[in-house]
């Protein structure tokens, strides 16, 4: 057992200040801790709760405005009454629309599988083995994620036209990885320090050879890691707009790219319809993978 | 231990074997285009872009346009701004979240909107802002206004929005951080005699340095190499230097001045991932030695 393992137990043990008045309320033992004390920096209404609840609203009123107006029946901002015309036409009406939906998909899919084979792989690497480069590639890991994404989007234009590597697909898919990869190095990374090396040792002096080592003990015990770290690449290979701007050729517009060719229309009733399915499907995809969130927001 | 162990019987070829990819193809599709983009920003400029063989300095000297240093002192104006309000409002957040007993709730109503597509939320402040949009429409309905106000296509559009989009980035590792602190170094200070102010300033603050440091520079890069938000709700007198550096690959097609603004970029954010990597390491040290946090506390009375 190593000491991190260790002191985990010991937080959750930790008595949370209100357990503790509960607890002890009613009591008069010697440890009562006066409620008021305990409560000033946890109440229900408190300056940080208020403010949190405010930031919320801010970050999902834009989005409840275009959603009701999806539902209008004209054009524009201004109410004309209820209408589904506008779902009519993104479902039976946007052919193109769905053929750049299903070219994201292709990317966000084999982008982050291949993401995610060599980022989990280079961080099993890098946290368990000491070599000479292991300082470079932590470095060249860690950039990417930090440098603004005009910058990675124009060098790789001008990096895939210097090797004359014609823009497409095949260039999206390249860009979408190498943005990907240092995410998912980061998410597995954060599992393998929790990793309790005794299983691996285990499995040695029971015979197993490297690879079945890695297969049966190694890769199963690092994969919520893992899956966490490709559910990031997916949600961020479908987001990308600025890289994917840059690379992408003709025929190759992904859904961010077709949407910004009808955003620069000004307000267009099919993005609004658009809108509600995209946050319904991401809805859905918060709530099957709850239990990595916590992991995400650590690495991002 | 067993890492040491490990380590000695099986050498270090599997760890090249393991990471050897992923460093291969990050120094491929990395590191090379950002090598070329040095290289390219001490070239002669090419007739239909592109460039030409022939040393230059010229495309640094072009960077000291006027116009261009204008648009550079903006672009540090409106980030300092933008993250200032960001870094503001974010902390409470990541406090109350971290306090809260709901936090997955909590976390998952941060990260809907912060995945969702961009250019959709961007568009969203579109229809809310622009001249018929919702809020001109509404006041119009209600009879406060007659003509449109311009709410749209400023520098005010532009903060607003970026403080929109960046906000998430600074929340999520104040949250991780301050999830991490443990209150009852709160207590013990409100106990010694501190006001809550002090508490937080002196206790609470210090503590979750390295989750400030992280969110400021994961707010203020992006925002400093922000693109997408000045094009579509900024004004041309609110366009920032990501702007610049893209007209300048697609539009006036001069690749050498396009990399020497990136190079620039790309200098300012590694200092701050340095900053950020060496305050990391000495908030680790730190929170290794008990007795430094005693000091804190006790200094307070």
């Amino acid at each position: 057992m190593n000491g991190k393992g260790q002191e985990r137990i010991v937080k959750k043990k930790r008595l949370e200040p209100s357990r503790l008045v509960e607890e002890h309320k009613g009591s008069s033992g010697p440890y009562r801790i006066p409620r008021n004390q305990v409560f000033q920096d946890h109440r229900k209404f408190g300056f940080s709760n208020i403010m949190l609840v405010l930031v919320i609203l801010f970050l999902f009123m834009p989005l409840f405005v275009v959603i009701t107006y999806s539902f209008n029946a004209t054009r524009g901002m201004r109410w004309n009454g209820f209408s589904l015309v506008w779902y009519e036409k993104l479902f039976f009406d946007s052919k193109e629309l769905w053929r750049a939906f299903g070219n994201s998909f292709i990317i966000a899919i084999t982008s982050s599988l291949v993401a995610t084979i060599l980022g989990s792989l280079a961080a099993v690497g890098i946290k368990w083995y000491k070599f000479k480069s292991r300082a470079y590639i932590q470095t060249v890991s860690f950039l990417p994620m930090v440098l603004p994404e005009v910058i990675i989007g124009i060098s790789m234009l001008i990096f895939f036209t210097a090797v004359r590597i014609p823009l497409g697909m095949f260039t999206i898919f390249v860009a979408h990885t190498t943005f990907n990869l240092p995410f998912v190095f980061l998410l597995v990374s954060a599992r393998l320090d929790e990793f309790d090396f005794s299983i691996i040792e285990a499995a040695r002096d029971l015979g197993a050879t490297e690879m079945q080592t890695l297969v049966k003990v190694i890769i199963p015990s690092i994969m919520p890691g893992v899956m966490s770290g490709m559910l990031m690449a997916v949600t961020m290979s479908l987001e990308d707009f600025v890289i994917t701007f840059f690379v992408s050729g003709p025929g190759s517009a992904t859904l961010p790219l077709y949407v910004y060719s009808m955003i620069r229309y000004g307000v267009s009733p099919v993005i609004n319809a658009l809108s509600l399915v995209l946050i319904l499907g991401i809805m859905l995809i918060a709530l099957l993978f709850r239990r990595f969130l916590k992991t995400i927001a650590a690495s991002s | 231990m067993n890492t040491h162990h490990l380590q000695e019987r099986r050498g270090r070829r599997l760890g090249i074997t393991y990471s050897a990819p992923m460093g291969l193809w990050l120094t491929v599709f990395f590191l090379v285009p950002l090598g070329i983009i040095i290289l390219y920003s001490f070239l002669k400029k090419g007739l239909y872009g592109g460039v030409e063989w022939e040393f230059t300095l010229s495309a640094y000297q072009q960077m000291f346009n006027p116009n261009f240093m204008r648009v550079l002192f903006r672009t540090l104006w409106v980030a300092t701004l933008a993250t200032c309000f960001t870094i503001l409002l974010a902390l409470p957040c990541g406090y109350a979240m971290a306090r809260s007993r709901n936090q997955v709730l909590w976390l998952a109503l941060v990260i809907v909107p912060f995945w969702t597509n961009s250019l959709i939320r961007i568009y969203a402040w579109i229809a809310i802002l622009s001249s018929e949009g919702f809020v001109n429409e509404a006041l119009k309905a209600i009879g406060l206004i007659s003509e449109s106000l311009p709410l749209i296509y400023n520098q005010g559009a532009v903060i607003t929005v970026l403080i929109y989009m960046y906000i998430p980035f600074a929340i999520l590792p104040l949250f991780t951080t301050i999830d991490k602190f443990d209150f009852q170094l709160l207590e013990a200070a409100r106990d010694l005699g501190a006001t809550k102010a002090e508490s937080i300033v002196k206790v609470l603050l210090p503590n979750i340095r390295s989750g400030i440091i992280t969110a400021l520079i994961f707010t203020f890069i992006p925002i400093f190499g922000a693109y997408t938000v000045p094009l579509l709700v900024g004004g041309k007198d609110s366009y920032l230097i990501g702007n610049i550096i893209v007209d300048q690959v697609t539009k006036t097609r001069n690749w050498p001045l396009a990399s020497a603004f990136s190079l620039v970029l790309t200098v300012l954010s590694t200092i701050g991932v340095i900053w950020m990597m060496t305050s990391n390491a000495s908030e680790k040290a730190r929170q290794k030695s008990v007795v430094q946090v005693a000091d804190t506390n006790g200094g307070l009375s």
